[in-house]
C-alpha cells in the first residue's frame, strides 16, 4: 500500500503550530542522514549522539520562538546547524584539550594552587609577627623610615618631605634600617624563611 | 557449490541514534515552551 508522504514544510508547520507527532516524523525521517553525517565527521558514537542532541536542541528552539525561515528546506538547514556543531567541538577541543589521568600523567603535575596551605599561613604569620617585633628595636629614625617606606608605601621623595629631611637622609636610615635587621636576625639567630 | 557469504550484510550501514536521544529530544521538545515577550524569548522547562 502506497503512502502519502508528507512534505517537510507541512511538519514544520504542524510542529510550530503545537503538534508534537510532526518532530518525532521529521526526526524518524531523517535521523540517518543527519546521524550519518555527524558520525563521518565525529567517529565517536557518544559524541554524534551529544551533537545530534544539540542540533536538535537548536532545531527546537529555533522553531519553537518563530524564527525559522521558511525559505530554506528543513534538512540542509539542520545539516549546516550540525555541521557548525562539529566545528564548534573540534575548535573548543583544540582549545581545552580532554586529558585524562594516566600513571604517567597527573592531572595535579599541571594544576596547582599557590595559595597557602594551613600551616603556610601560620609560618607567614609568625615570621610577620617576628619581623614587627624586630623591627620595634630599631632607632626611631630609621623605624620611621623603613615603616613608612614597607608598610605604607610611601616613595623616599614623600617620606623625605613628610620628616622634613633630604632624600638621601630617607635612603640612608632605610639603608641602616635594614642593615639593623640583618644584624639582630643574625645574632638571635631566628629564621625567617617559610 | 560454494557458500555465499556476502548475502548478509555484516554491519550495519544504517547509522542512527541512540533510542535514549531521540527519546531525549521528543521530552524536551514536549517540555519547552518559548514565550516572547517584546524582544525577548524566554524559555520554560515545564517538570
Amino acid at each position: 500500500m502506497a503512502t502519502i508522504q508528507i512534505p517537510d514544510a507541512l511538519l514544520v508547520k504542524n510542529y510550530i503550530a503545537g503538534d508534537e507527532n510532526a518532530l518525532a516524523v521529521l526526526i524518524q525521517r531523517h535521523q540517518s542522514k543527519i546521524y550519518g553525517f555527524i558520525y563521518s565527521k565525529m567517529a565517536d558514537r557518544d559524541v554524534a549522539d551529544d551533537i545530534f542532541q544539540d542540533t536538535f536542541i537548536k532545531v527546537i528552539k529555533t522553531l519553537k520562538s518563530n524564527s525559522y525561515n521558511e525559505e530554506g528546506k528543513f534538512l540542509p538547514w539542520v545539516m549546516r546547524i550540525s555541521h557548525n556543531l562539529i566545528v564548534d567541538h573540534y575548535r573548543k577541543n583544540k582549545k581545552m584539550p580532554m586529558l585524562r589521568e594516566t600513571e604517567e600523567f597527573s592531572i595535579f603535575s599541571i594544576l596547582t594552587d599557590s595559595s597557602l596551605n594551613a600551616e603556610g599561613r601560620i609560618i607567614t604569620d609568625v615570621i610577620e609577627k617576628d619581623l614587627r617585633k624586630i623591627i620595634q628595636e630599631l632607632p626611631n629614625d630609621q623605624k620611621e623610615v623603613l615603616m613608612m617606606r614597607i608598610y605604607q608605601d610611601y616613595s623616599f621623595n614623600e617620606i623625605a618631605e613628610l620628616t622634613g629631611v633630604s632624600i638621601n637622609t630617607a635612603l640612608g636610615r632605610m639603608r641602616y634600617a635594614i642593615l639593623n635587621l640583618r644584624k639582630v636576625i643574625e645574632k638571635n639567630q631566628i629564621i625567617l624563611t617559610n | 557449490m560454494a557458500k555465499l557469504y556476502s548475502k548478509k550484510a555484516l554491519a550495519n550501514t544504517k547509522m542512527l541514534p541512540k533510542k535514549q536521544t531521540i527519546s531525549f529530544i521528543l521530552n524536551y521538545s514536549k517540555a519547552l515552551n518559548v514565550v516572547k515577550v517584546g524582544n525577548l524569548n524566554f524559555e520554560i522547562i515545564a517538570n
